[in-house]
């Protein structure tokens, strides 16, 4: 309680007018927080803290005892969570992880460039460019309509069954061109949703102050519809990283390829438990990440509408 | 020619079929302002963007300045937007960007101005305009009335040759109708053209040079505040005058 300022007059309730009209005279503090009421506060916050703790904890020994009582459990514990086997397979995992990172990290940019560039293309009015809005649209009803793990068998296995000359035969290379094609479609009706979310009013000011059509999308139109859509990319980037794992039909060693060898040498299935930890570890901070700043796009916008 | 600035003649529009300006005539000299009244409806905001080219006319002809045709099919529209300015009821600020980005966007991108010469017109024009300390904030941090006088002054800065008012007040809080008007009494007094729409027939009265009635699709009467306020001719604009009075 000493931590906070000593009111420079008293306060009650009989003078509280004179206290909020004195706030612009000199010496008066900028804010006041009542200690008393400050500090009734915090009390009940930290005791709110602790019983929430111990109904947590509570619930989950409840649970975890049940658990371990059930006849079952033992077998369970020896076939999914066994210590040894985890310590030997992980690193190995970690390992074949870094190939799930690196075709994350191509595809990603490639697909947000794709969406991007469909989505303006799918806009486009002028007669001239006609051909480019007809392929785009095709484009995404295509490889929307079609489940990702069929392109990559499609690309995958039939590109290279061609032999064609020149064309890279890498299973990696056609499993990353298909989660491109795929995703590239869908984000790319994420922006076209965006830049619909940007209210026409926005696009007529823009024209009355003189921008041409052009000027318009990418001052105004764009910048507004690209804020409006980052949680929902987020989403589709949690999505992805999930996603790198369908490239193990090809038979690169991916972290869940390595998983399925460990497990199919072993009869012990601890290897796909490491590699489902590795995959939650990365999409919870991505997915805490996402909903703040859901919140706090929401929590601008209200302010905006009260404005 | 030399006596008009903004010369509409004969101008209809439908919409779906349904006819809101029929061969409507109105010519704006340099300089004069001149205030659009009318009941919803009438099509004061549908005349005021054909006037902007944000419409498209069915027939007639709007001519600014007695050489540029905004009707004309193959008039370059953002020539026309260029030297007419336009303020909505909703401002329309870009929120995205600070009070100063609003303002010099368009003279930079169209103009060409460079981004000091730019920043140095719009902050002599936010200074005029009492809002020099607003200029970096944001607009969603800005009152409706400090909001519309961005928009007026925005527009303001492209130096159009005639400025169009579509209900600026509107929108606004009883109590911040009054600094968005006294805007509009110094632009008149700086010599704007000025053509507005409004539902306050305090302000027509006391801004306007001139106060055309809108009704059925033409201008039904029109003339000073004094005339068409005090002694209106038409028993339909003494009808809405009393009803909107009451
Ligand atoms: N884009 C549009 N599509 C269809 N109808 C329209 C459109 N714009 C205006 N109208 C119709 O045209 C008529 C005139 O509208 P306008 O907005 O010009 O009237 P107004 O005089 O400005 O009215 P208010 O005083 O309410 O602003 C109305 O009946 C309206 O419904
Ligand atoms: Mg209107």
């Amino acid at each position: 309680m000493s931590g906070w300022p000593a009111p420079r007059r008293r306060t009650s309730l009989s003078n509280h007018h004179t206290v909020s009209a004195s706030t612009t005279a000199p010496g008066a503090p900028e804010v006041y927080f009542d200690p008393v009421r400050q500090a009734q506060r915090r009390k009940r916050a930290r005791r709110d803290a602790l019983v929430g703790m111990a109904s947590l904890l509570g619930f989950v020994a409840v649970v975890g005892f049940a658990i371990s009582r059930t006849s079952g459990w033992p077998l369970v514990q020896e076939t999914f969570f066994n210590g040894t086997e985890f310590l030997a397979t992980f690193p190995g995992l970690l390992d074949a992880f870094l190939l799930n990172v690196r075709i994350f990290l191509i595809a990603e940019p490639l697909i947000l460039l794709i969406g991007l560039l469909v989505a303006l293309s799918r806009d486009l009015r002028s007669p001239l460019l006609l051909p480019l809005r007809v392929l785009a649209t095709l484009y995404v009803d295509i490889f929307r309509g079609l489940p990702t793990i069929l392109v990559i068998f499609l690309l995958g296995f039939g590109v290279p069954a061609l032999q064609l000359q020149g064309v890279p035969n890498n299973a990696v290379f056609w499993g990353t061109t298909a989660l491109v094609l795929s995703y590239g479609a869908y984000v790319a009706e994420v922006f076209r949703a965006g830049i619909g979310s940007v209210h026409t009013s926005q696009r007529m000011a823009a024209r009355s102050l003189g921008l041409t059509s052009l000027q318009t999308s990418r001052y105004v139109v764009l910048p507004q519809a690209v804020r409006n859509v980052v949680p929902p990319l987020l989403n589709d980037f949690i999505s992805l990283q999930k996603d790198t794992a369908l490239v193990s039909v090809l038979g690169p060693i991916e972290v869940l390829r390595q998983a399925q060898i460990d497990a199919s040498s072993t009869f012990n299935y601890t290897a796909y438990v490491g590699a489902a930890l590795i995959f939650i570890a990365l999409t919870i901070p991505m997915t805490r990440f996402a909903d703040w700043v859901q919140a706090r796009m929401r929590k601008r916008r209200t302010m905006a509408g009260t404005a | 020619m030399t006596n008009t600035l903004l010369e509409i003649s004969g101008v209809w529009k439908a919409f779906e079929g349904h006819s809101v300006l029929r061969g409507l005539d109105l010519r704006v000299a340099p300089h004069e302002a001149v205030v659009l009244i009318g009941a919803s409806g009438s099509g004061k905001s549908t005349l005021l963007r054909c006037v902007n080219g944000l419409e498209t006319v069915d027939a007639g002809l709007i001519l600014l300045d007695g050489d540029l045709d905004v009707t004309d099919f193959y008039t370059d529209m953002d020539a026309v937007r260029r030297r007419i300015g336009i303020v909505f009821q909703s401002y329309n600020l870009f929120p995205h960007m600070s009070v100063l980005d609003n303002v010099t966007l368009s003279p930079c991108k169209v103009l060409k101005r460079s981004v000091s010469d730019s920043r140095d017109q719009a902050m002599a024009l936010l200074q005029r305009f009492g809002l020099a300390a607003k200029a970096d904030e944001y607009p969603d941090r800005l009152s409706g009335g400090q909001a519309q006088r961005v928009a007026i002054v925005r527009a303001l800065a492209m130096e159009p040759e005639l400025m169009l008012f579509d209900e600026i007040t509107s929108a606004l809080d009883p109590l911040l109708v009054g600094e968005v008007l006294d805007t509009v009494r110094e632009l008149k007094m700086g010599g704007l053209t000025l053509l507005m729409a409004t539902h306050e027939m305090g302000f027509a009265r006391e801004v306007a040079d001139r106060v055309c009635f809108l009704d059925a699709g033409v201008v039904l009467e029109q003339g000073t505040p004094e005339e068409v306020f005090g002694s209106p001719r038409e028993a339909k604009t003494g009808e809405f005058l009393s009803r909107m009075l009451k």
